[in-house]
């Protein structure tokens, strides 16, 4: 379980987190939601410890992130698999020494037989061919680097998995392609998820659990259809941001013949 | 505006400022060497990494430090020629030419050229690293960046320069001999008289003891400007540029004290 509690951070005199507290149960994917430079990513840092709070504490498997020491944190970070933003994929590696990194295990990653198993496999799950794995993060198109991201990620077989912004600067075929990505890893290994974005629509299609980050604190935490009712003026305004946006990528993903999510779609 | 203004031209606050930018600076910059230190362990890791890099950055760089040597060294004789000419033996300009280049042109010469090469290339590498989060993802996969980026780097930086710096000791010194000879009719054996008769065994000690000085400061503070960038390209932009100069100043500094350290000493 990941848990949030009363978490502060500031950068100077932007307050970025002011008291965040949540809750994400095991096994559950919890979308987390907000205007862009709201402090999703900075949250989603903090659960692995890449960024510390300013006051507050962030639980996960019962250990206290900010507090554990370097060799602890590592041996969290194994369990934690990290999607980001823009992949960041080591360009002077291939595809599948970039996925091998993520085999934290040193027993399984000094193992060249496995890793080349695992590899494969990895790529498999994110519905990549196995010829990628000789190719360079250069010759990717956004949309595989963004799911070798996603390989590399799941490549050590972790117990959570947190997207940041998984499927932003896609186009809504592709990004349509990661969510679905992201719901079959869910059914597929079980793991417990955080998924930060501003894409409304692809985040309640995924999500469990929304929770929506405005002005430095968490204004409403629910699954998707109580959050689609809410009458609270921020989450109307929110949505409505966003309205125009998921209209565009509906109708487009309609004529593309794709499906999933058209209900949520229309709702928003 | 006028009260911004104000603020920026009072000086204490501008020292105030300097001081505490510089005390975070120091202490970031010890805190990084001290991981460095730490991170020796995993050998397996940096072992692999500082080869690729050694040869990258090695024989990379092979050509312009010859190129550069060769001409001081040449530049050396003919000036030296210039001056002694008539009123010295001409077997000094042997003298001249090898300590010359042993005791100061070799090692900073090849240490400034590399502070642009190799210090550009280490600052503007892990900057962009930084900023494109490769950094952050090599932490989120429980390893270990100074491990795996910084102590390869360092490390070849350490075996490389100062061989690099006695290759261009070297060639300093045939192509000072070979201009002496052609400019000044400087027979082989005055040469030679000239150079042994001034030789010390601490002269060849000294120009390696400065080169690996030289090589821990232009590969350390690149290292260090380049991993901590901030705001992107222009950061990647900054901290490549202030690398350069932080490492030129520092080796002209690290030049002045290891002279009076080690030759006045003596």
């Amino acid at each position: 379980m990941i848990e949030l509690l009363d978490v502060h951070k500031r950068f100077v005199e932007n307050v970025v987190l002011d008291g965040v507290s949540l809750e994400v149960k095991d096994g559950e994917t919890l979308a987390l939601l907000g205007p862009s430079g709201v402090g999703k990513s900075v949250t989603l840092k903090m659960i692995n410890g890449l960024l510390r709070p300013d006051a507050g504490d962030v639980i996960v498997d019962g250990l206290h992130v900010p507090q554990l020491g370097r060799k602890e944190l590592a041996t969290l970070r194994s369990r934690i698999g990290y999607v980001f933003q823009y992949g960041a994929l080591f360009d002077s590696m291939s595809v599948a020494e970039n996925i091998r990194l993520g085999i934290t295990d040193e027993t399984c990653y000094n193992d060249a037989k496995f890793c080349e198993d695992r590899v494969l496999e990895c790529l498999r799950l994110v519905n990549l061919p196995p010829e990628v794995a000789t190719k360079y993060p250069a010759e990717l198109s956004g949309g595989m680097k963004k799911r070798v991201g996603i390989a590399r990620a799941i490549a050590g077989q972790p117990k959570y998995l947190l997207y940041d912004e998984p499927t932003s600067g896609l186009d809504p075929v592709n990004a349509d392609v990661i969510d679905g990505l992201i719901e079959r890893l869910r059914d597929e290994l079980g793991v417990t998820s955080v998924v930060v974005s501003h894409d409304v629509r692809g985040s309640f299609r995924v999500a469990d659990r929304v929770a929506l980050l405005w002005q430095a604190k968490i204004r409403a935490v629910g699954p998707p259809d109580e959050i689609l009712a809410s009458k609270d003026p921020a989450v109307l305004q929110f949505l409505e941001r966003d309205l125009e946006m998921t209209l565009i990528q509906a109708e487009s993903r309609e004529g593309e013949g794709e499906r999933g999510g058209e209900t949520r779609g229309r709702n928003v | 505006m006028s009260n911004g203004a104000a603020l920026t031209l009072d000086p204490l606050r501008l020292v105030a400022r300097w001081s505490l930018r510089t005390a975070d600076h120091v202490g970031r910059f010890s805190f990084l060497i001290a991981d460095m230190f730490r991170g020796l362990a995993e050998w397996r890791i940096w072992v692999p990494r500082t080869l690729e890099q050694a040869t990258a950055v090695g024989y990379g760089s092979l050509f312009i430090v010859l190129l550069v040597a060769g001409f001081a060294g040449a530049v050396t004789s003919l000036q030296t020629g210039y001056q002694f000419t008539g009123t010295l033996p001409l077997y000094y300009a042997g003298a001249v030419i090898s300590e010359s280049m042993i005791l100061e042109l070799g090692p900073v010469l090849t240490a400034l050229i590399l502070a642009g090469r190799i210090g550009a290339r280490y600052a503007a590498e892990l900057g962009t690293m930084r900023v494109t989060e490769q950094i952050d993802a090599l932490e989120s996969l429980g390893r270990s960046p100074v491990s795996h980026l910084l102590i390869p780097r360092v490390i070849a930086g350490l075996l490389v320069i100062p061989a690099l710096t006695m290759f261009a000791n070297a060639t300093g010194i045939i192509v000072g001999y070979l201009t002496a000879k052609g400019s000044l009719g400087l027979t082989y054996a005055d040469f030679e008289y000239g150079a042994r008769y001034f030789f010390r065994p601490l002269d060849l000690w000294y120009s390696a003891i400065k080169s690996v000085c030289f090589a821990g400061a232009l590969t350390t503070i690149p290292c260090y400007l380049g991993f901590n960038t901030q705001q992107g390209a222009e950061g990647v932009g900054r901290a490549t540029t202030t690398a350069v100069v932080s490492a030129s100043v520092a080796i002209l500094m690290l030049d002045a004290l290891t002279t009076k350290l080690l030759l006045v000493a003596k």
